[in-house]
């Protein structure tokens, strides 16, 4: 019996939504630009956190080693920075790569590559560039390094104090923008959700005289449900896949846009690698949204 | 059936019903009569546990039916059959599946309801129409399907609360005439009506209602107010 009433809801819900076609139509296209909202944030939020990403990475600190450290010394301090949880990564020069650098960079300007040749020796020292895994925690790796290497000679200076406004700065905007976007989100998704159900509401206000009549000729509640809790569902996977085809021009149009403002991640690329998570959430996310709402608007019907 | 020393106070503290005391018999065809407001629907309302009454019980079979939980509830009114004025189809189901709905929540197997439905359109004179929607019936062919449905899981009562409100003699005539056969056959019919000539011509009992109070109750009576 159990199977005979899964099959009698599911062919009623199937047939509701068919026949009460500008209802459903009306359903899924409101829900449809729910989930596009919903899209559309996911997509700010993927540009956000790309783009914090690129400043953050842009990000580091030179440590210059005095010209007459002892390897031993440098290569300690080397070792242990890495060793760091805060580092992310490390790059080191010695001193002859530093030499070369430097000759690079002035390739051109012929006065101070003469003043070098006229020194003789390498006036350099080493140097390491250190990447934090946030730009918060470079005071505390600079505190390591002065502990371990700036009293004994071996550490000359660290850019970081000329550098520690910006830096600072730059992280404070990080954690703000993070934050900001995760209230929008959150926010765009609520107000979002809440304009669906309501949506749903409204069609299910529609019948509710025949809800009530389903009542008096003795069906449960369970069975009252099931048929409008179906077509919630379908509303959901129309509007899932609807969502994904409108999205198709507009990730291709941001793709475009985005090249044009310089943003490293091209969301077009994203829509493209990404289709199938994306197709997966919103169906998933629309079903849910459908179901939800249509088993608790036809609570409210489900007194008598 | 049983109403003991019934009242129904709404909100508004308007009295709707006053210690009404009414005994139903198994297979008696009733007819409830009064001016409008005079409590006719409040009564049906608590026959069909649609509402509580303030004060007093309604009994079915020795039960309080204001005490069943909503599986027990589900149970009875499958036991009831209601026909209303305004027919109360559902407008996105044919004829066909009104019934078979009716059916289905009644928990029967869909052979049975391939069987009872056509059959039942029969009865009423409906069988071509089965598939037509609400919207494309006349009113007399609505009613028609709405008892049809009443009917179908072969209740103990039919409660027809204004059946022929919206409806001209001729197709008045036919479904008084197919409630008779229907309480011919053994069940019990509870009418609530306005038409002084419906009453009169059936000779059946009448229970005449005014101000929340019964003025009246014949065995055989006749459309008084």
């Amino acid at each position: 019996m159990l199977i005979t009433k899964i099959k009698r809801t599911l062919r009623s819900g199937f047939i509701s939504f068919w026949r009460n076609g500008s209802v459903s139509l009306a359903s899924v296209l409101v829900m449809t630009i729910t989930l596009i909202v919903i899209s559309c944030v996911l997509f700010v939020g993927v540009v956000l956190n790309t783009t914090l990403k690129d400043i953050q990475s842009k990000v580091d600190i030179n440590v210059y080693f005095t010209k007459d450290a002892l390897q031993d010394g440098v290569d300690q301090i080397v070792k242990s920075v890495k060793a760091l949880p805060e580092v992310a990564d490390i790059t080191y020069t010695n001193k002859e790569d530093s030499l070369k650098e430097f000759r690079l960079r002035h390739q051109n300007d012929q006065l101070t590559l003469q003043a070098l040749d006229e020194l003789g020796d390498n006036p350099l020292g080493a140097k390491m560039s250190v990447r934090a895994k946030d730009p918060s925690q470079y005071e505390t790796i600079v505190k390591f390094i002065k502990n371990s290497g700036g009293d004994n000679g071996t550490v000359d200076r660290i850019n970081y104090d000329e550098n520690k406004v910006a830096i600072d700065k730059l992280a404070e905007i990080i954690v703000a923008s993070k934050k900001l976007g995760f209230a929008a989100i959150a926010f765009f998704i609520f107000v979002s959700v809440l304009i669906t159900f309501n949506t749903i509401r409204l069609a299910i206000f529609i019948f509710r005289e025949e809800i009530s009549v389903m009542q008096l000729v003795g069906a449960s509640a369970m069975y009252i449900r099931g048929p409008f809790v179906t077509s919630g569902v379908m509303y959901g996977i129309c509007s899932g896949l609807l969502t994904m085809l409108v999205l198709w021009p507009i990730s291709y149009w941001l793709g475009l846009l985005s090249e044009t403002l310089g943003v490293t991640v091209n969301l077009y690329q994203y829509y493209q690698d990404n289709w199938f998570q994306l197709a997966f959430l919103l169906i998933i996310s629309g079903l849910i949204l459908g179901a939800t709402s249509s088993y608790l608007a036809v609570k409210r019907y489900l007194r008598i | 059936m049983l109403l003991d020393n019934v009242s129904k106070i709404y909100k508004d503290g308007s009295l709707a019903l006053d210690g009404v005391n009414i005994t139903i018999k198994p297979k008696e065809f009733v007819s409830i009569v009064g001016h409008s407001g005079a409590g006719k629907s409040t009564l049906l309302k608590m026959i069909l546990a649609e509402d509580k009454p303030t004060k007093g019980k309604v009994f079915f079979e020795d039960i309080d039916i204001h005490t069943l939980n909503r599986s027990e509830m589900n149970d009875y009114r499958r036991r009831i059959g209601m026909v209303f004025q305004d027919f109360r189809l559902i407008p996105n189901m044919t004829a066909y599946e009104n019934i078979a709905f009716a059916m289905e929540a009644a928990g029967r197997t869909d052979e049975e309801i391939a069987a009872d439905v056509p059959h039942v359109l029969e009865l009423v004179d409906l069988k071509k129409k089965m598939h037509n929607f609400p919207s494309q019936l006349s009113g007399g062919e609505k009613q028609r399907v709405a008892i049809a449905r009443a009917i179908v899981n072969q209740p103990d009562i039919i409660i027809a609360d204004e059946p022929t409100g919206n409806l001209d003699p001729v197709n008045t005539f036919e479904v008084i005439q197919i409630l008779k056969k229907i309480n011919d056959l053994g069940t019990t019919i509870i009418l609530t009506t306005h038409n002084k000539g419906v009453i009169d011509s059936l000779g059946k009992r009448v229970i005449s209602v005014e101000a929340g109070k019964i003025i009246r109750d014949d065995k055989s009576g006749k459309y008084l107010l």
